[in-house]
């Protein structure tokens, strides 16, 4: 982390999955460069055998005993949001068997 | 020059829980389209994951199985990319902290035929990780749908080292792989059923090469035995490459199955960045030593352990043992079986050259056998053993009683006093039958004292005849030496 | 009956009790009151009188029948538009999810539900809690009710007015790195953050997962005890939920505290260059506190300064990954121009979130990318540790509570910040520290500035120590005067 780090913006618009327009691309790699600097403070602490916190508070053996299964939820109320269905199911574009 | 292929296995299956993963719906295959979801699985606003206990002590089992190391602390990590069967759009999987490290799988490779046992190794394994199975896409003119019952399946991904070289190898992997996890109840690992999924990486490199050749990830095969005809195909097809001066691509390919090619499906070159982090909405485990010892305890004993032991205690031939201990439900049977009367030899024999052979038969030659609907319970069929052990019938007429028992399910002491099959031992009337057979054959007589030991013989037949196969043969033979003298 | 509407829960409850006003009579006076003013506060993003009223009318039934669900029977409460309720739209403040009706009820409303809280409504906020201004919501900015050409601060914004403006009882709100704190000091109304784990996230849309809280609004401290009271609860469906007794914390409300106690001043929070009507009123303030018994301390938490980076760090990173899911496939808004399955994502979330939202994925998606996690996320994570550890040193000296200023300075004008992110991310300074450490802070009016502007008194306490932070503020409360100093608006 430095301060000549500059953020390629295409690419983590990319890794986000939001198409920008020049001018945002612009406007938001000015202001995060900005941001970036600001952060370089955390650089200089000295974190050697800090442990580092994932949470709030440390707990262990949060968990759901019995393996008991529920109700579902039903097709209609799933799928009462759903921008667009067909035979009970969310319909996208055609996705190129990519996975 | 020499070549070897160098061959990794990433190996996805659904554990056989009654509950998702991260929320408590069920999953079963086959069922309408999202009707297995609740908001959890559709990442509603707002929606929590809560791990699933039983998931996690059936990932730590598998690893125990193939004696991973069960590390003290495991966590939850979010990997993040978009596609449309993830709901999420980050999957729940465990990146650098999973529940198994190490740990080996034995394979079995070929053996010179069937009745001969094929050499043994051990494939490495880099780790198991449990993590949650995605939604599945169909593909339709224009448009794609998306059912998301399958989504959060408790799924554990078995990465192996780079430790194989054919594809005889890899089948041989994902066979023992299927038979440790179908034994320990941990995944029925139907293929068919998408609960066994498999990626391969292959590279090729000349004989003798430190360095791995350049990877290529075969991807989604669907059958066990496409698996093993996809990477010699691969195999084949990089070799060849190396031999024309064509340049291998770092790609992912598929399979097809029908044309019996693999095909490219896109190049590497967009290397994904998945930001895997520590997920907040979960906490860690926390492994403990009785935990350990407690899901060691339900460990069974390994198919492989299993053959060993009947063959070298029980004297079992390989050619049974090889049908016995790579089908859960059989050797199940046959444990249960033992217990009601202790012969092994003759039990393993009766159940896997009669009754799989009547089973077969009666599922019109599918092959696949049905031991659950059977009639024969394990018991029966020890207490058929038995019956003939004890001396009451013969073999001979032991077969007889098992037909009728498969027909019935009746226990082979009915059968026996309802048929009037108990063997003959009533020494007076055996003594009747053998002088009525020497008066009618002095010319065997005469053989048998000339030294002819198999003279006899045609003094048995008559007598056994005549007591309609029932006079017990050892005392027959003995009967007849003895009048004789 | 104009005046019932600026009572305090506790007074509502009674009145209710004796029969002195029905539910509905109390719920229709905030409908009357909410329809002939929010036109010029833009409180509420919905409300359904019919649905509110049916509450009010099974409330008055139970209460003939002698079933009575406890001191919220009949109390309406409105919510910021980030908790889901059954059938009610849940917004987030978002184009993304404008037309989206949730099919399930958070665990923190279904608490106030069986305790007979009237829902009234879904309240402002900046998009997906991202803010502090309440500017960034999709759908027009929340007036300060005390100057309406003012913010009232933010995320929490139209959860602050309302109850400040005396359009509910009471209001639920969410703070991730303030949104609760920093508006109830803008709008002059108590707002409080408990200590993480203790109320279910279960319905709450994440922002940003290991920070988020929902809290309670209120005209008076005893109200927000009872309103934490009420809606906190170990809850088997949030994994992070801590399984703690709740006590009745508005029962056991100790109007003494102060005495003999040790209240922290952290000298990072009175910083050179902060506001010197801020700085005056929390330094009188503290008199006030130490005249009434308490010992004040000046303490240091040295590393408030860098929770600036660490809480935009980690804060950016859970949100990028926890509004991936708003893409366009299943229950959002839908790009209508997309070509092919990546386009759709794509525009769908161009279309759909605002500028703020969109900087705070693009930069969370950035530090945790490749090559930058070590540097930035897990180097946040460590100082988040070192954070924590502050308040722990200073707690296990002897501190009761540690008290500031809940913002750096009182509400600034509509539009005044919004050109400057980084500006308006420092603004954060003191009250982000009290999320990256999981504990408790409520903030306390506790003076006017010379423009009548509401300044707040931020207390901190320990970890699930609440009842002793509601002690600490009630007590406050009843030094610094401003209960019942409501904006006069007409």
């Amino acid at each position: 982390m430095s301060k000549t780090d500059k953020i390629d913006i295409d690419y983590v618009a990319k890794l986000a999955r939001i198409e920008l327009t020049e001018a945002e691309k612009q406007t938001y790699s000015a202001q995060l460069g900005q941001i970036l600097e600001y952060f370089d403070k955390l650089s200089k602490v000295d974190v050697s055998g800090v442990e580092a916190s994932a949470h709030a508070h440390a707990m262990y053996n949060v968990w759901r005993e019995g393996d008991v299964p529920a109700q579902p939820m039903s097709v209609e109320k799933a799928l009462m949001n759903a921008p667009a269905k067909r035979l009970n199911q969310i319909v996208v574009p055609k996705v190129v068997d990519e996975a | 020059m020499e070549y070897e292929a160098v061959i990794g296995l990433e190996v996805h299956v659904q554990l056989n829980t009654r509950s998702k993963m991260f929320t408590d719906v069920p999953y079963k295959f086959g069922e309408e389209p999202n009707t297995l979801t609740d908001p959890v699985i559709w990442a509603l606003p707002g929606v929590l994951p809560v791990l699933n206990y039983e998931a996690i002590r059936k990932a730590i089992k598998a690893g125990m199985l193939f004696g991973c190391t069960i590390p003290d602390i495991a966590k939850w990590d979010r990997k993040n990319y978009f596609y449309p069967d993830s709901a999420k759009n980050y999957q729940l999987s465990q990146y650098d902290q999973p529940l198994c490290l190490g740990g080996e799988v034995e394979i079995e490779l070929a053996g010179k035929d069937g009745s001969q046992m094929g050499p043994h190794r051990k494939v490495k394994l880099t780790r198991i990780h449990l993590e949650e199975d995605v939604g599945k896409l169909t593909h339709h003119a224009g448009e794609s749908l998306v059912d998301y019952n399958r989504a959060g399946t408790p799924l554990i991904e078995i990465v192996s080292e780079p430790d194989m070289h054919s594809g005889e190898e890899a089948f041989a992997y994902l066979n023992s792989l299927r038979d440790c996890l179908v034994f320990a109840d941990i995944s029925a690992c139907d293929m068919e059923k998408g609960q066994m999924r498999c990626d391969a990486n292959i590279s090729v490199r000349p004989k003798g090469q430190a360095e791995l050749g350049v990877k290529v990830e075969l991807k989604n095969i669907n059958s066990m035995s496409n698996v093993r005809l996809g990477i010699e195909y691969e195999i084949r097809r990089q070799i060849d490459c190396i031999k024309k001066g064509v340049a291998i691509v770092q790609e992912t390919r598929r399979f097809d199955a029908a044309l019996g090619v693999t095909q490219s499906m896109r190049s590497k070159e967009d290397a994904h960045d998945y930001r895997y982090f520590p997920d907040p909405d979960l906490m860690p485990v926390k492994i403990s030593d009785e935990l350990r010892e407690q899901i060691r305890s339900e460990l069974p004993d390994l198919p492989f352990d299993l053959q060993r032991k009947f063959m070298e205690q029980d004297g079992l031939p390989y050619s049974i043992t090889s049908v016995l201990c790579h089908d859960r439900e059989l050797s199940e049977y046959f444990a249960e079986a033992l217990k009601t009367h202790n012969n092994p030899k003759a039990i393993a024999n009766l159940l896997v050259n009669e009754l799989l052979r009547e089973l077969s038969a009666e599922g019109q030659g599918g092959g696949k056998h049905n031991l659950a609907d059977c009639k024969i319970t394990p018991a029966l069929l020890a207490g058929l053993v038995k019956v003939i052990d004890s001396g009451v019938i013969s073999k001979q007429i032991g077969k007889e009683v098992f037909v009728e028992m498969f027909a019935t399910g009746k226990s082979a002491e009915q059968i026996v006093n309802e048929k009037g099959l108990k063997q003959n031992t009533d020494s007076g009337e055996i003594e009747k039958f053998c002088l009525d057979a020497m008066a009618a054959n002095a010319k065997a007589i005469e053989q048998f004292k000339a030294g002819n030991e198999k003279a006899i013989n045609a003094l048995i037949g008559p007598v056994m005849k005549a007591s309609k196969g029932k006079a017990n043969p050892a005392m027959v033979l003995e009967t007849l030496k003895r009048l004789i003298k | 009956m104009s005046d019932i509407a600026f009572k305090s829960v506790k007074e509502l409850s009674d009145m209710l009790a004796k029969g002195e006003i029905s539910s509905v009579e109390l719920t229709k006076v905030y409908i009357e009151r909410t329809a002939a003013l929010d036109g010029k506060v833009h409180a509420f993003l919905f409300k359904d009188e019919r649905l509110a009223l049916d509450g009010a009318e099974a409330s008055d039934k139970r209460r003939a029948r002698g079933e009575t669900l406890g001191a919220l029977d009949g109390i309406p409460v409105a919510l910021k538009d980030v908790i889901a309720v059954e059938n009610q739209p849940l917004t987030c403040a978002s184009k993304m999810l404008e037309h989206y009706v949730s099919p399930y009820t958070a665990t923190s409303v279904k608490n106030l539900q069986s305790r007979g809280a009237v829902l009234w409504g879904r309240l402002n906020m900046d998009e997906f809690a991202m803010g502090s201004s309440c500017e960034n919501s999709a759908f027009g900015p929340t007036h300060n009710p005390w100057d309406l050409s003012r913010i009232p601060g933010g995320s929490s914004g139209g959860s602050a007015a309302a109850v400040a403006a005396c359009f509910c009882a009471c209001s639920l709100g969410s703070d991730t790195g303030g949104s609760i704190r920093q508006p109830a000091s803008l709008c002059g109304v108590v707002g409080m953050k408990p200590t993480y784990g203790l109320v279910s996230r279960y319905g709450l849309a994440a922002f940003a997962s290991s920070l988020d809280q929902i809290g309670p609004f209120a005209r008076t401290v005893q109200d927000a005890a009872m309103l934490l009271g009420a809606v906190a609860s170990y809850d088997p469906k949030d994994s992070t939920s801590v399984n703690t007794p709740i006590p009745d914390y508005a029962a056991n409300l100790d109007s003494n505290w102060l005495k003999g106690k040790k209240l922290g001043l952290p000298k990072e929070y009175l910083p050179e260059g902060l506001d010197t009507q801020v700085r005056a009123a929390i330094e009188k303030s503290v008199e006030k506190c130490a005249a009434a018994g308490a010992e004040i301390v000046e303490i240091s938490l040295p590393h408030t300064e860098l929770a600036i980076p660490v809480y935009y760090i980690i804060a950016t990173a859970e949100a990028s990954s926890n509004l991936a899911r708003y893409d366009g496939v299943r229950y959002t808004h839908r790009s209508d121009k997309a070509k092919d399955i990546v386009d759709l994502y794509y525009k769908s979330r161009a279309e759909g979130f605002g500028e703020e939202v969109k900087r705070r994925i693009i930069l969370g998606s950035y530090v945790l990318s490749s090559g930058y996690y070590d540097a930035y996320y897990l180097r946040a994570q460590k100082v988040r540790t070192l954070i924590r550890r502050d308040f722990e040193k200073v707690f296990e000296s002897g501190i009761d509570a540690v008290v500031a200023p809940t913002s750096p300075s009182a509400a600034f004008k509509l539009g005044e910040k919004m050109s400057d992110p980084l500006e308006m991310y420092l603004n954060d300074i003191f009250t982000i520290n009290v999320n990256l450490a999981g504990l408790p802070g409520i903030s306390v009016p506790c003076a006017l500035s010379s423009e009548g502007l509401p300044i707040g008194f931020q207390i901190i306490g320990k970890p699930f120590d609440e009842q002793n932070l509601f002690s600490c503020a009630h007590s406050c409360e009843e030094l610094f005067g401003m209960r019942g100093v409501l904006p006069n608006l007409q």
